[in-house]
């Protein structure tokens, strides 16, 4: 068990290699109730998100539906990443454990005369359920109704089911759902997810897992002075409404059109060594051109030392770093390696 | 965790040695320091007929959480290393005192065991 912001969580329950490759083959079931579930209701909560978030909440029509997108600081930082969800009246933002008192702090420093309710969900408890088995796990677990419902469900898409909300996202490339419920029926949920075959995850998994999706961690690939441009989050960025004002756009619409920036790139080693985070990665021979290991692992899916890096853009299709005094040389490809199972990873320049 | 093997001898960073009937010495990190670093994803072996002082780094172990050197709880030649591991890291995890053996030493000085931990010292110093 570690201390993870407060919260008791397991970094695994056993190994976390077969943790990681069960959620890969069947299906893992992770307790992420450390996640804030923020409420934000009142007459102008879509005003108010469309000015906050990155992303344009008005592209939401049904229900239940969410977006991913960043919160971004006036310089085009970013504070946090999150996903919004319309309710029937209002919207439900989930964001980072590590940043929920920051969050809420700039919110409510955002609120001006705006007429907003924001309220915390501590009665809510959150569990992911994923792999390729997560939606039969699911049609156990809930009603016949809601899981027909379900498996129509394209990625971001969800539904409310007496009072819980379950939607079709996850942080692992894998299918599955997240579902945000009571906690005493997070427990029922949790016990009958287990009967059903499904096998707690632990933090560690979750690492790898989401690594080798090619999914950000807060701290790690972001952080309030790393634009969405220099994290793969630029997709994220809703310019569509030019009409919108949102926080941080002037800065974020100038750094693009400079082009100056680094990029996030997906590293492939075939040496037998992690390249962890924080490590500098070389463009070049000389080791002049530089550029920095946001997150590296062991990739359990392909048996080989993967890492995100943000590195100046160019294309050169290897780059190099070095570990314990020994030059080691890396494929470069997009920030992606394995989805739904499979190796996605292709060295290629961009 | 599995109990200490009564004629091995430890390093306080870890690492076993013990003295086979042909008068060489096999190393491997116990069982203590496997649970401590999780899942092993690659090992660094030594090669063979390199030659190391006690305490000199020899080997690295990686698991999922961090890297770490392996040191020589022996002088000497290196005269085996267990390539196996190489494709089987995880053998260190579930068999760190046997098949999860790292590698033979023809030592220069036997004597040199005596300056290692007995398993009842290495046991406390876990448990500090």
């Amino acid at each position: 068990m570690v201390d993870f912001h407060g919260w008791d969580m397991p970094i695994h329950y056993g190994s976390q290699l077969k943790e990681h490759e069960f959620v890969r083959n069947s299906c893992g079931i992770f307790d992420v109730s450390h996640m804030t579930i923020l409420d934000i209701k009142g007459k102008d909560a879509k005003e108010f998100l469309r000015k906050l978030l990155a992303n344009d909440v008005n592209a939401l029509e049904r229900d239940f539906d969410g977006m991913y997108s960043a919160l971004l600081n006036e310089t085009g930082g970013i504070l946090d990443d999150l996903i919004a969800y319309k309710l029937e009246s209002g919207y439900r933002l989930v964001v980072n454990c590590a940043t929920r008192e920051l969050d809420i702090s700039w919110m409510e420093s955002q609120l001006g005369n705006m007429d907003i309710s924001l309220s915390e969900r501590t009665d809510l408890s959150m569990i992911a359920i994923q792999g390729p088995l997560a939606l039969d796990t699911l049609s156990k677990c809930f009603s016949p109704d809601a899981s027909n419902e379900l498996i129509k469900r394209t990625p971001f898409q969800g539904l409310m089911e007496e009072g819980t909300l379950v939607t079709t996202t996850g942080y692992t490339g894998e299918k599955g759902v997240e579902v945000m419920i009571d906690h005493e029926k997070a427990k029922t949920l949790w016990e009958k997810a287990l009967v059903c075959g499904a096998k707690p995850i632990g933090l560690g998994a979750r690492d790898t897992l989401r690594l080798e999706a090619g999914m950000n961690l807060y701290g790690f690939e972001m952080d309030e002075k790393i634009s969405p441009l220099e994290c793969n989050m630029a997709w994220t960025v809703s310019l569509k409404d030019k009409e919108r004002d949102f926080i941080g756009k002037d800065s974020f619409k100038l750094k693009k059109e400079t082009g100056e920036y680094h990029v996030l790139k997906g590293l492939l080693f075939e040496d037998r060594c992690i390249v962890r985070s924080d490590h500098e990665i070389f463009m070049d021979e000389q080791k002049m051109i530089k550029g920095v290991v946001t997150s590296g692992t062991y990739s359990p899916t392909l048996k080989k030392s993967i890492a995100l890096a943000r590195i100046p853009p160019s294309n050169l299709k290897n780059c190099l770093a070095e570990v314990r005094g020994k030059t080691v040389r890396a494929s470069i490809g997009e920030p992606k390696f394995v989805k739904e199972g499979k190796i996605v990873f292709k060295n290629k320049t961009s | 965790m599995k109990d200490i093997p009564e004629n091995y001898k430890f390093l306080s960073s870890h690492e076993w040695a013990k003295l086979e009937e042909d008068g060489k010495v096999t190393v491997g990190i116990s069982d203590y320091a496997q649970d401590q670093l999780g899942d092993i994803v690659f090992v660094e072996l030594p090669e063979i007929d390199s030659e190391v002082n006690q305490g000199d780094e020899a080997a690295v172990v990686e698991s999922v959480k961090a890297a770490s050197e392996v040191y020589s709880p022996v002088s000497g030649k290196v005269i085996d290393v267990n390539s196996s591991l190489e494709d089987s890291p995880e053998t260190v995890n579930l068999s760190a005192f046997e098949e999860g053996w790292f590698f033979k030493i023809e030592v220069t000085d036997i004597s040199e065991l005596e300056n290692l931990l007995s398993p009842e010292q290495y046991s406390e110093h876990c448990q500090d």
